[in-house]
């Protein structure tokens, strides 16, 4: 079996994407990783935490850990004022919930219109970045959910 | 039947068990060392405590049959013979213990036998038929069939009856009945009081239980929550059902974690046996509330620091028969180990009756290893001084022994039972003994916690660090008020450190004008936590940290609450470690380069001297004091204080004011240089803060100039003067001087 994170090896073979948005930017996440899409609420902030922690929040009894995809990739914030959706995914035995400004359809996508990552790809995008997926309309960033959770924990507190 | 005896039974049991078990694996594949290595081990500890306990015969049997299992371990082949022997030995052990476990002794009986037959198979005369004989009867009388595994027992019993046709009848070993006849009944009526009530079950079974009895908690707190603000009755009935069901579940959850503390316990008096005699002192320990039951989580994490602190009592604490008798006690020294609950807390106290800590070494110490500055450690209370033993490597004894000093201190002591939330205190006598106190939760998953905002989100801070909340603000007695930007709070005439939540969170929030106090106390430090509201207080269920976020020290984990929000828990070991942090910043800010960063405001200590008010520098002054005025003798002239075990001179604010006779006398401490001085006063005012020059440079004696304060000229007091009115040596050089700079003074 392939790892879920790699891209498909041979041509032909199929990898089913969850797609998300941020902004304009088309992402994909590999579907086995994904384990819910939500739409979160009451998320309490963690204070001295890194930046990407947006902060905790209750999925059903289990308590998440939220990251903003956007802080992540280090955009600039939102600015439509909408708290957008939640993608659940797991690593390490806990949960991650990974906000995102919008979820859209699972795509079924092959080998064929894969691409390694553009080098000119900022150096920070590069590290999260698995390959592209050349769509008809547009382009599909296939996200490395390894690297999205492996931001560097809190600093310890002045 | 005294618990050690019992303990001790249930534990044999089992390790017999194990050892049935690991035999036969043995047997089947006598190239595994590590079996054997196993089953030698248990016999041997089943041997040791034996000895221990006084039981001749179990230990005559277990050593006969250690002995011929270390033949084993050295080559001899073990021969399904062999085997069986040691299993009949085994079985002969069962049920002695059965009959101990009725009776409380050791059954009378002969084991002669079975003690040959090993012997002989160690030495290799083996006298195949009889031990076989021995063996095959004796398992055969055995009832119970060993439970640990289900097929090799059957495979054991058939080889046995094998063996028992195989052996020849008449001249075979005629059995003796090691058991009495009554006892002999007992297995099979009372099949081993030891075993049946208790189940062993994995213990991440238990954890499974207890997350999901948690959440089953919380999503009835959400239920009760609901239907709080619901008009539909029809599912309230069935809701409280519900909610005493949950309740009573969580309980009985709860008890299955529990054990007593003396599970922790067991092992000490044969530990403080062996000192006794090592060290050459007559030690007697004393142990109560064995029964006290907590968590086992928490029983793990402090059976370790027990026994070490234990040890130091023994070691350090008490002294030698010869000083103890010198000093008038009773030549035997006591360790005295107590536990009890309270509220939702364990106390774990071990009390010596012995010399106490030398404190004079330990403030030595303190300054060598550059812990403390000798200004700062003379004017440390004596219990602050005592904590200066939790500092790694931080240890007095000039030598240190074979029994103390192993590499674990007292630091790590501190910290194991830190890790826990727990707070060890320390409570120190000169010849009169050391107490330690622990303070732990009864269980790590569900503690008390008070829910606190600061800023815009809600906090729970735990029960077990919580001493009192204080109201302070504009609608209240009490404010919070800040020398050099270090907020305080006078708190019974005593100045309490205060850490805001949402400064200390880097929260940018508003200072309320209404806001709390939590009054803390981890160890021996207390300190405030200003909060902005408190409202009231919960169980929670406490779940760990996310491991990205799990080095913020300030938070030990988070929770949900009744209505569905998330919340973190604030670790009062992370805010107490932020407070002492922010001191050595404020020491770096007071320097005299950066003393107009917080403006030129400095604090003064008002106090009436007659009909006078005077002032002195708030930086000065150690602490206030009322004492009654019995209290305060007479030297010749002179007034002096007993005060914390060290005699302090007393100099009245104004020459000629009269020293209370009757009632009570209030005094300032200064503690610069060596010893400490206390200025008599009138009365205490305020503390005021002010951009104030000092007006006039007095020419009078002992006052260093006039401020307006308040609106009133107040005189200011030179502490120097003072200082040296009561110790003969030159005023100090800080206040020395014409005129002063009341923001170095301040400093």
């Amino acid at each position: 079996m392939t790892h879920p994170d790699q891209p498909p090896a041979m041509s032909g073979a199929t990898h089913d994407y969850v797609t998300v948005t941020v902004g304009e930017a088309l992402f994909g996440l590999p579907i086995a990783r994904v384990h819910d899409v939500f739409k979160p609420a009451s998320v309490t902030p963690v204070p001295l935490a890194p930046p990407e922690v947006v902060g905790l929040l209750n999925l059903r009894g289990r308590v998440v850990t939220a990251l903003c995809l956007r802080r992540r990739l280090g955009l600039a914030p939102s600015t439509s004022g909408e708290s957008g959706m939640a993608v659940g995914l797991e690593q390490g035995g806990e949960t991650f919930g990974l906000i995102v400004d919008g979820v859209g359809e699972v795509l079924r996508l092959t080998r064929d219109s894969f691409e390694p990552v553009p080098p000119n790809l900022d150096a920070r995008w590069r590290r999260l970045a698995l390959g592209v997926h050349r769509l008809d309309t547009k382009l599909l960033v296939v996200l490395h959910v390894d690297a999205l959770l492996a931001f560097e924990p809190a600093a310890q507190a002045a | 039947m005294d618990d050690l005896l019992r303990e001790f039974l249930t534990e044999t049991a089992e390790h017999l068990d194990t050892v049935d078990a690991e035999l036969v694996r043995f047997e089947r594949d006598p190239t595994e060392a590590a079996v054997l290595r196993n089953v030698f081990r248990l016999v041997h500890t089943i041997k040791g405590t034996c000895g221990f306990l006084g039981l001749p015969r179990l230990e005559a049997l277990a050593h006969a049959a250690e002995t011929l299992m270390d033949r084993f371990r050295d080559g001899l082949p073990a021969t399904s013979e062999a085997v069986t022997l040691v299993l009949a030995t085994l079985d002969r052990l069962k049920q002695i213990l059965n009959a101990l476990a009725v009776a409380g002794t050791e059954p009378p009986g002969e084991d002669a036998d079975l003690i040959d037959a090993l012997e002989s198979m160690a030495t290799g005369q083996v006298t195949m038929t009889g031990a076989e004989a021995v063996a095959a009867g004796w398992s055969a009388s055995a009832e119970r069939v060993p439970v640990s595994s289900s097929v090799e027992p059957a495979a054991a019993l058939d080889e046995l009856a094998a063996a028992f046709w195989a052996a020849s009848g008449p001249d075979a070993v005629t059995l003796p009945s090691p058991v009495p006849g009554p006892v002999a009944a007992t297995p099979e009526t009372e099949p081993g009081a030891t075993k049946a009530q208790t189940l062993r079950v994995n213990v991440d079974t238990l954890e499974h239980l207890m997350t999901m009895v948690s959440e089953l908690v919380l999503t009835r707190n959400q239920l009760l929550e609901i239907a709080r603000t619901s008009e539909d009755d029809a599912y309230k009935v069935p809701l409280q059902r519900l909610s005493q069901v949950t309740a009573e579940l969580q309980d009985g959850v709860m008890r299955t974690r529990m054990q007593p503390i003396g599970n922790a316990w067991q092992k000490l008096p044969r530990v403080v046996r062996d000192l006794s005699s090592e060290l050459g002192k007559q030690i007697e320990l004393v142990m109560s509330g064995a029964e006290t039951e907590l968590d086992r989580q928490v029983l793990e994490v402090i059976k370790d620091p027990l026994t070490h602190m234990v040890r130091n009592s023994a070691d350090h604490g008490l002294e030698g028969t010869q000083a103890r008798i010198a000093a008038g006690k009773p030549a035997r020294g006591t360790i005295r180990l107590s536990a009890y609950h309270e509220g939702g807390t364990i106390t774990i106290e071990i009390a010596d009756d012995g010399k106490g800590l030398d404190l004079m070494a330990i403030r030595r110490k303190a300054v060598e290893r550059g812990l403390a500055s000798q200004d700062a450690v003379e004017r440390m209370p004596d219990a602050q001084v005592a904590k200066f033993i939790f500092d790694a490597g931080f240890s007095t004894a000039a030598a240190v022994t074979a029994v103390s000093g192993r590499g674990v201190g007292m630091d790590v002591v501190k910290s194991n039972i830190e890790t826990i939330g727990g707070v060890i205190d320390i409570a120190t006598e000169a010849g009169r003994g050391t107490t330690f106190t622990i303070k732990i939760p009864l269980t790590l998953a569900i503690v008390a916690a008070l829910i606190v905002r600061a800023g815009a989100d809600r906090f729970a801070l735990p029960q077990v660090a919580v001493l009192e909340l204080v109201r302070v603000g504009a609608r209240s007695a009490q404010t919070v008020e800040r020398i050099n930007g270090a907020p305080v709070l006078r708190l019974r005439d005593r100045l309490l450190p205060v850490v805001p939540l949402a400064g200390a969170l880097g929260l940018d929030a508003p200072v309320p004008d209404d806001a709390f106090v939590v009054v803390a106390e981890v160890g021996r430090q207390r300190f405030g936590i200003l909060v902005d509201e408190v409202f009231h207080t919960e169980e929670i269920v406490v779940k760990p940290m996310s491991a990205k976020l799990r080095s913020i020290p300030l938070f030990a984990g988070n929770t949900i609450l009744g209505d569905g929000t998330v919340v973190l828990i604030v670790d009062p070991n992370g805010v107490a470690a932020t407070v002492s942090a922010e001191t050595r910043q404020a020491d770096v800010d007071a320097t005299p380069d950066g003393s107009a960063a917080d403006g030129t405001a400095a604090r003064y200590l008002v106090f009436r001297s007659g009909n006078d008010l005077r002032a002195v520098p708030l930086s000065l002054v150690t602490r206030l004091e009322t004492v009654a005025a019995e209290r305060i003798e007479w030297l010749g002239e002179n007034p002096v204080l007993q005060y914390r075990g060290r005699l302090m001179r007393l100099v009245p604010a104004e020459a000629g004011m009269a020293v209370r006779r009757a009632g009570s006398q209030d005094l300032l401490v200064f503690s610069a240089g060596e010893r400490p001085t206390g200025l008599l006063v009138d009365g205490i005012v305020d503390i005021v803060s002010e951009e104030s020059e000092v007006e006039v440079t007095s020419r009078r004696p002992g006052i260093l100039g006039t401020l307006v304060l308040r609106g009133r000229a107040t005189d200011l007091v030179d502490v120097g003067h003072v200082l040296s009115l009561s110790d003969g040596t030159s005023p100090l050089p800080a206040t020395s001087g014409p005129r002063p700079d009341p923001i170095a003074l301040a400093a």
